[in-house]
């Protein structure tokens, strides 16, 4: 069964006079439980596919369903329900809040559903533990190095048990090691909790972790390979 | 709800405290424009409140009780019983504090030198004390011992126009219910000083037994001065004691009898308005510009808490929030302020200086600033309401962010 499916999704973008192409007519099927890198040079498309995956970004023509939703057809609102209750986000840049510690950034999404006190406590650990931050949970994310603030994106992103994890560059900021860590456990994520991976990425490393790597140029899919995944090099 | 309120008044007093000085400067102009508006709001109800007073000291009373065609024609012939039954009864009711029944008719009064058109005023002294009605200064000779007292009690300015003086003798003339003139000497045993030169030529006191037998209405009184010590209150309390005279009598409250004091004072009470507004208005601009600055620098992260998922209308929830506690904040500031300040000036401001100015607006040349609870809740209100208003275009701008962007805003 398919987590993605996108049909003919175009999207194109004004920069002055200029018309940059960021999807064109781009069919995709991501299956459930699969764990799928996005490669490609800066500009062919990959964050775009990415934000139209998770509902950030609305195409210009085609059709795209994330799970039940025809994102396509979701006003602002159900998109940001969809993004809240399906989706786990990433970003290059961490991207946490600054005035709340890591257990608070991670309890956010939480909070916002409506989550109990009692099982956000529950869950908040656990996710902690399992990317490995217990014992910083009080810190605020200036006090935390870039490999714990994107731990704690991380364990934000699947704190909600979400289906789908999108990531956009995720250790573009991180070293060798804290990157081949991080790519760890998106590993032990997707295959102990069955959550999907998309990962937009033009580092090879993360790459050789993908059982499928799609390489996108000038908004079109130029390949699409399903590979035996490599551990990253340390 | 009670969640989702929790993380983003979190999220708002934090993200308050991330410029401390920015806040800090934000908090004092709010504090001092609450002040500001609570200063000058009990200097105006000061004034007006002796304004009022004064003019009800003249009339007196807030409430008036009188025949039915006693307005139209104020003589003798529409007077009233002394009051009985349910009128009597409310009049001995809280809030009413006091009350006095007076003979009030026009009349003639000559010396040997002049004549006078005034208001003869037939009061029982003990109830007009009650009432608060006594002429403020009584500068030669005495006031009436009780309502059976024969001398007369002039003002100052009438004296001087009469060209007569204590101890003298003159002859007052009224309409008695036969259409007949009534006229009586009487010796001048007071002379009293009143506010106005107008209320000193006007008023003429003489004892209410001996009126009523001069002019031979019996028991009969031209009306009824009832207080409560609150002028405000009034519409409050006054139609009971309507009710209770019944369709043979007018009860009227002072806004009816006094029009243009009624007009002063809700011209004032609006003046209190529109300054707290206005001064609210200049500082909503720079409630706007923190609130902008603050949402300007936090792009990213209000991109990064849409993408998240959280709904616009919490993300409102959020700013505003923030921009409630501030304006809590400085309301409090304000309040405190403006209580230090005004609790010990209550004993009065000197304004000497510009007395005589104030004298002709009804006003005395010391000033009594009064801190009211009316005051500081209207204050409270127009600052949180025109603030929250304020607060929301950057707040609906900030709901409105594309995500996308926002996220790469560096």
């Amino acid at each position: 069964m398919s987590a993605i499916s996108c049909r003919r999704l175009c999207k194109t973008f004004r920069q002055g006079e200029e018309v940059i192409i960021g999807l064109d007519q781009v069919d995709l099927d991501v299956e459930e439980g699969s764990f799928v890198c996005l490669s490609g040079p800066s500009g062919s498309g990959k964050t775009t596919l990415l934000n139209a995956m998770g509902g950030l970004d609305t195409p210009d023509e085609g059709e795209i369903t994330v799970g039940q939703y025809r994102v396509d057809q979701l006003s602002k609102s159900e998109l940001a329900d969809m993004r809240l209750h399906s989706i786990g986000f990433v970003f290059q840049a961490y991207n946490l809040i600054p005035v709340l510690s890591a257990r608070e950034n991670v309890e956010f999404v939480m909070q916002v559903q409506g989550v109990p006190a009692a099982e956000r406590g529950v869950r908040v650990r656990e996710v902690l533990a399992e990317v490995g931050l217990q014992g910083l949970e009080g810190r605020l994310p200036g006090e935390m190095s870039g490999g714990q603030q994107q731990r704690v994106a991380v364990a934000r992103a699947i704190a909600n048990q979400p289906a789908l994890v999108l990531a956009d560059e995720p250790t573009a900021n991180l070293d060798t090691r804290s990157a081949a860590q991080l790519m760890d456990l998106f590993v032990s994520l997707n295959r102990d909790l069955g959550i999907t991976f998309v990962i937009a990425t033009h580092d090879t490393r993360v790459m050789n972790y993908a059982r499928r790597l799609i390489r996108m140029r000038d908004g079109k899919i130029v390949s699409d390979e399903r590979q035996q995944p490599q551990a990253m090099a340390q | 709800m009670a969640v989702p309120l929790r993380v983003i008044g979190t999220l708002a007093w934090r993200n308050l405290w991330r410029n401390h000085r920015r806040t800090l400067i934000m908090l004092l102009a709010i504090a001092i424009g609450v002040w500001a508006m609570i200063f000058m709001s009990a200097l105006m109800r000061g004034m007006t409140d002796e304004m009022i007073d004064n003019g009800l000291h003249n009339l007196p009373g807030e409430v008036q009780i009188h025949a039915l065609r006693y307005r139209a024609d104020p003589s003798v012939v529409n007077s009233m019983a002394l009051p009985s039954g349910a009128l009597a009864k409310a009049l001995q009711q809280a809030p009413v504090q006091a009350w006095s029944a007076r003979v009030r008719v026009p009349a003639v009064i000559a010396s040997e030198r002049d004549s006078r058109g005034v208001t003869l005023l037939g009061v029982d002294p003990a109830t007009e004390a009650l009432l608060g009605a006594w002429p403020e200064e009584i500068v030669q000779g005495r006031f009436l011992q009780d309502e059976h007292d024969r001398g007369l009690v002039i003002g100052m300015k009438l004296a001087q126009k009469l060209q007569t003086g204590l101890g003298k003798r003159v002859v007052l003339m009224s309409q008695d219910p036969g259409n007949d003139v009534a006229d009586w000497g009487m010796r001048v045993v007071g002379i009293y000083r009143a506010r106005l030169e107008s209320t000193e030529e006007q008023f003429v006191y003489a004892g209410r037994s001996l009126v009523q037998q001069k002019l031979g209405i019996g028991a009969q009184v031209s009306e009824i001065a009832v207080t409560a010590r609150d002028y405000r209150g009034v519409p409050l309390w006054y139609p009971q004691l309507a009710s209770a005279a019944g369709e043979t009598l007018e009860v009227m409250p002072w806004t009816e009898l006094d029009s243009f004091l009624a007009t002063y004072l809700s011209v004032q009470d609006g003046f209190s308005l529109i300054f707290m507004v206005v001064v609210f208005l200049v500082l909503s601009f720079g409630l706007v510009n923190t609130l902008a600055m603050a949402v300007f620098e936090r792009v990213r992260e209000i991109g990064l808490m849409q993408a998240l998922g959280m709904p616009p209308t919490m993300i409102i929830g959020q700013l505003l929030l923030e921009s409630l506690y501030l304006l809590l904040l400085g309301l409090a500031l304000g309040n405190l302020l403006a209580l230090l300040s005004i609790k010990p000036l209550e004993s009065g401001i000197d304004i000497s200086s510009v007395a005589q100015g104030m004298e002709m607006m009804g006003m005395g040349s010391i000033l009594y600033p009064v801190l009211s609870v009316q005051d500081m809740l209207m204050s409270t209100a127009v600052v949180i309401v025109l603030g929250l208003l304020a607060s929301l275009l950057p707040a609906w701008r900030a709901a409105r962010l594309d995500p996308v962007r926002a996220l790469n805003t560096i």
